[in-house]
């Protein structure tokens, strides 16, 4: 895949993952399209490929963030504060 | 080599805040979001690792309710299930829908499917029934393994610690057997965008209770559905005997 798909890929399963955003939808993409339009004209493909495998970064924190939040939200419904 | 069913519900969104009709006859779900049932995404997920580690040949996911269920099978398949039933019950006839029809309806396809492990998240977040799995198990005559937080499986049993108050139990029962699924089995993962645009070309099977056989008459009514009550707020007094006359006047001293 070229870098530019790369980087169009990234940005849709970023614009994925922020459907379930805590602050919403609308917050999420506002700051996802700034920062990507903050690097937009950067041509040094080494850069690029960092800027990539940082995106790859923030998704996993997002998944993992989602994850956690589910968890400490059932939890604190289905199971006694005091334990763990 | 296992073959497992899953069993998943579309629940109202654990970050939705409820909303009771004003008919006070049910809660509001018109507009708004929906997803899988967090338990049985613990259920999938033990699934689909038993998968991984060629424990379970196929895995089948069920969701009893209207069209709209389909889209937590979507997600089952996303997350690494094989195939999907939707078993369609209209609208109306689903807000009487009770464990105990749902747990007639996973043994007939246990039994037509030749299932060897039912695998069901321990309640759904908005009825909080917490009695599918110990039903399924009762009307198929099979061991159930409720409250798993760990599963182990060897040939022909299976070892499952379980939570149980104030500790923890470790059972061993044969195959065929039911699970339901605490919260601390695993982490469910995320259903990435790939695979769930995969999940589309994954065949998910429609029926009915009476393709089954299964009677879903209603054995409840509901008579009234209520807020929990709310928290009486606080006010602030200017001084201490403010508070005394306010303790004495409520019957506190």
């Amino acid at each position: 895949m070229s870098q530019r798909g790369k980087v169009v890929e990234l940005y849709k399963m970023l614009l994925h993952l922020g459907k379930d955003y805590p602050h919403g939808y609308d917050y999420f993409r506002k700051r996802l399209h700034s920062a990507f339009m903050k690097n937009r004209g950067e041509t040094d493909p080494e850069k690029i490929e960092k800027m990539i495998s940082h995106g790859q970064y923030i998704i996993k924190e997002l998944e993992a963030l989602y994850m956690l939040k589910k968890y400490r939200t059932l939890k604190r419904r289905y199971y006694n504060e005091d334990e763990l | 080599m296992a073959r497992v069913l899953v069993g998943v519900k579309r629940v109202i969104d654990y970050a939705v805040k409820i909303r009771v009709k004003p008919d006070k006859k049910g809660v509001v779900t018109d507009g708004v979001k929906h997803s899988m049932n967090p338990f049985d995404e613990i259920a999938v997920e033990e699934a689909v690792r038993m998968k991984e580690k060629k424990i379970a040949s196929e895995i089948i996911a069920v969701s009893c309710g209207p069209a709209q269920s389909q889209e937590v099978i979507r997600t089952a398949l996303a997350m690494g299930v094989d195939k999907g039933i939707h078993v369609e019950i209209p609208a109306a006839e689903y807000e009487t829908l009770q464990p105990i029809h749902v747990s007639k309806i996973l043994a007939k396809i246990a039994e037509k499917e030749k299932i060897d492990l039912i695998i069901v998240g321990k309640q759904a977040i908005d009825d909080d029934s917490n009695q599918t799995a110990q039903m399924t198990a009762a009307v198929l005559d099979w061991p159930q393994a409720t409250f798993a937080s760990h599963i182990e499986k060897g040939d022909k049993e299976l070892t499952v610690k379980r939570e149980v108050d104030g500790g923890m139990e470790t059972i061993k029962c044969k195959i065929p057997a039911v699970i339901s699924a605490d919260l601390r089995l695993n982490e469910p993962r995320y259903a990435t965008l790939p695979n769930i645009m995969k999940a589309k070309k994954k065949p998910i099977a429609k029926m009915t209770p009476k393709d089954l056989g299964v009677d879903i008459s209603p054995r409840i009514e509901i008579v009234s559905v209520e807020d929990p009550p709310v928290r009486q707020p606080g006010v602030i007094l200017p001084d201490v005997d403010a508070l005394v006359g306010k303790l004495k006047e409520g019957g506190h001293i």
